[in-house]
């Protein structure tokens, strides 16, 4: 040893290394295990792929459902829009009678349509839906009451569409308005509940996301158990080990909240064109709505920081445990 | 450097692995620690690397009482502290830069300064050109070698070795030994841990000798003293002042 040439003067214990500033020290060791996880993520692409897909999937059915509520909601909104009153008139209201009326409730500003159903056309119409003809037959005069069919202006708030039915109902020749809006209504408290599912079903996932994450991050752990002792060993702090398996995390949540975004993306795709169909059939220019760039965002930054606080809880349970001795 | 003071240390299990052990290495000293297998040698190096606390008594080193330091602080001690094994614990799925790196990047030094540190280790043990290789592929010998780089690589204080020389042929030993000398010589303390009675004889340094957890020889250094241990010494001293602020920070 003694003989061989001397390269460079051994090292002064005397003289200390200067470290950078502690904010530049904390921002490089964060910039370090950005890079170094998303290094691990790319070498393995198939397990990170695999992670990513399964956080995805649960990410994407409360967020596809989600939207597909919202979706129905404005399909819904369309439709109110279209409320209908049915003025069922008395059986004593003759034919001209009810004519007349139409004209004069077509005058009021807070109808748009007023259409007229003659008591024979009724008939006809329920012949043919129901094909009861011959019994009809045996009756001797038309059991049906002349029907006055009213669009509503579409800006009529409540109070304003409870008056007018008051209004209608107080006339002499009305036997029955009825507003058919009561089936929306009930749309609208199935879409509520529907709301609440997602919720619901979301929170579970939510949870299954924390299990997925905080597993893969504990098999990660063990995986690298020698190299913590190690570390550890040469005085490396709990921040400094932890430091990449909760970058790992983040990665795995953001991976999957744009796999999900994908997959929604994807539904939304197979699904466009029967719902075009659809909505040709009711004379709609209806088309399902993706998920706006805020929604977007939520999900993606939802899935890391699900991502985080799972392997946060991992961590938590893992590393303390091993110690070197 | 340290300093032993009735330290006993009896594991979980109920056995007695060292037993009032009392004694000092000087600050710049080197020594060799020797004693039967089960003797309790690397228990005493698990003591001051803190990866065992003693039972009772005091351990100083480098001026602090580590019976006082918390957990958290357990880490910054390891700083201060050049630990190698007989078993390498090298990473080998990193290459031997990022091996002597490590407690570079641990510490958070800049990448060039980080560079720069790790080719004068790698030069000083004579690897210089394999920086790139993974452990796996070099020899037990070159493999210790790396182990030694990454521990000085931080310019500790204080090395500690156990069983340094293993398995290594007498002329690797022999190397391995002069290169502890060579740190010793510019002021490190240095504790070695080892069965070559062979090697040692043919050393001047102070040997302690346990027996059964007891210290139960301490053999002085037997020639002149080192060229320049008063200088050493009183820089050593300053230093460590400097220590106790610089490295009591927070990491996350
Ligand atoms: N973690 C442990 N738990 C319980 N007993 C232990 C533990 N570590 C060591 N011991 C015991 O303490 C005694 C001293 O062990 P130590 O490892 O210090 O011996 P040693 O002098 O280094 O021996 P060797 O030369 O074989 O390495 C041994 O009898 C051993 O069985
Ligand atoms: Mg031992």
């Amino acid at each position: 040893m003694s003989n061989t040439p001397r390269h460079a003067p051994p090292p002064r214990a005397t003289s200390r290394l200067q470290r950078p500033s502690l904010l530049y020290r904390y921002a490089m060791g964060h910039l370090q295990a950005l890079v170094s996880t998303l290094g691990q993520l790319v070498r393995q692409p198939f397990n990170s792929l695999l992670t990513a897909l399964v956080i995805g999937i649960a990410l994407a059915l409360p967020a596809g459902l989600h939207l597909m509520i919202d979706n129905l909601g404005q399909v819904v909104e369309g439709w109110k829009g279209s409320t209908r009153i049915s003025l069922f008139l008395t059986l004593e209201t003759a034919t001209s009678e009810a004519e007349a009326l139409a004209k004069r409730l077509g005058a009021r500003t807070e109808l748009e349509t007023v259409t007229h159903v003659a008591p024979a056309d009724s008939l006809a119409e329920f012949e043919q839906h129901s094909g009861m003809s011959d019994l009809l037959d045996l009756l001797e005069r038309n059991p049906l009451p002349s029907l006055l069919v009213l669009t509503p202006r579409s800006d009529l708030d409540p109070v304003a569409m409870q008056a007018l039915l008051t209004d209608l109902q107080a006339l002499p020749e009305v036997e029955l308005a009825q507003l058919d809006m009561a089936w929306v209504k009930r749309l609208h408290a199935m879409l509520a509940i529907g709301q609440r599912g997602v919720v619901l079903l979301g929170a579970l996932l939510g949870l299954a996301v924390l299990v997925v994450v905080g597993n893969t991050i504990r098999l990660g752990i063990q995986n690298r158990r020698e190299e913590i002792l190690v570390t550890k060993l040469i005085g490396a702090t709990n921040a400094f080990i932890r430091r990449p398996f909760l970058y790992m995390g983040v990665w795995y949540g953001l991976l999957g909240g744009l796999m999900a975004l994908a997959l929604v993306a994807l539904a939304l795709h197979l699904l466009a064109a029967p719902v075009g169909e659809l909505a040709l059939l009711y004379q709609s220019d209806f088309v399902l709505h993706n998920v706006t760039p805020l929604q977007g965002l939520l999900v993606v930054v939802g899935g890391a920081l699900l991502g985080l606080v799972g392997s946060w809880v991992a961590v938590g349970r893992h590393l303390s445990a091993i110690e070197p001795r | 450097m340290i300093r032993l003071i009735n330290v006993c240390k009896r594991y979980p299990g109920g056995h007695q692995a060292l037993t009032n052990l009392t004694f000092e290495l000087e600050d710049g000293e080197m020594a060799f620690l020797t004693g039967h297998s089960g003797a309790g040698k690397s228990t005493l190096l698990k003591l001051i690397a803190l990866m065992e606390r003693p039972t009772s008594g005091q351990l100083i080193v480098n001026g602090k009482n580590l019976g006082k330091l918390k957990t958290h602080q357990v880490p910054y001690h390891r700083r201060n502290l050049g630990l190698i094994f007989q078993n390498h614990q090298l990473l080998y799925d990193r290459t031997v830069f990022d091996n002597v790196a490590l407690p570079l990047v641990i510490a958070g030094h800049r990448h060039q300064e980080v560079r720069r540190r790790v080719l004068a280790a790698l030069d000083k043990v004579q690897l210089l050109g394999k920086e790139h290789l993974y452990p796996i592929t070099l020899s037990g010998g070159e493999q210790q070698r790396v182990g030694i780089a990454r521990a000085v690589v931080n310019r500790p204080k204080l090395l500690l070795a156990d069983e340094p020389t293993g398995n290594l042929d007498p002329d690797l030993s022999a190397e391995i030994m002069g290169l502890f000398q060579d740190f010793n010589r510019v002021g490190v303390s240095v504790l070695i841990v080892t069965h070559d009675y062979d090697l040692i004889r043919s050393m001047p340094n102070r040997i302690l000798h346990v027996e059964h957890g007891k210290l139960e020889g301490d053999y002085p250094r037997r020639d002149r003293p080192a060229a320049n241990p008063a200088e050493g010494q009183t820089q050593v001293t300053q230093s460590s002042e400097r220590d106790a602020t610089d490295e009591e920070d927070g990491d996350e």
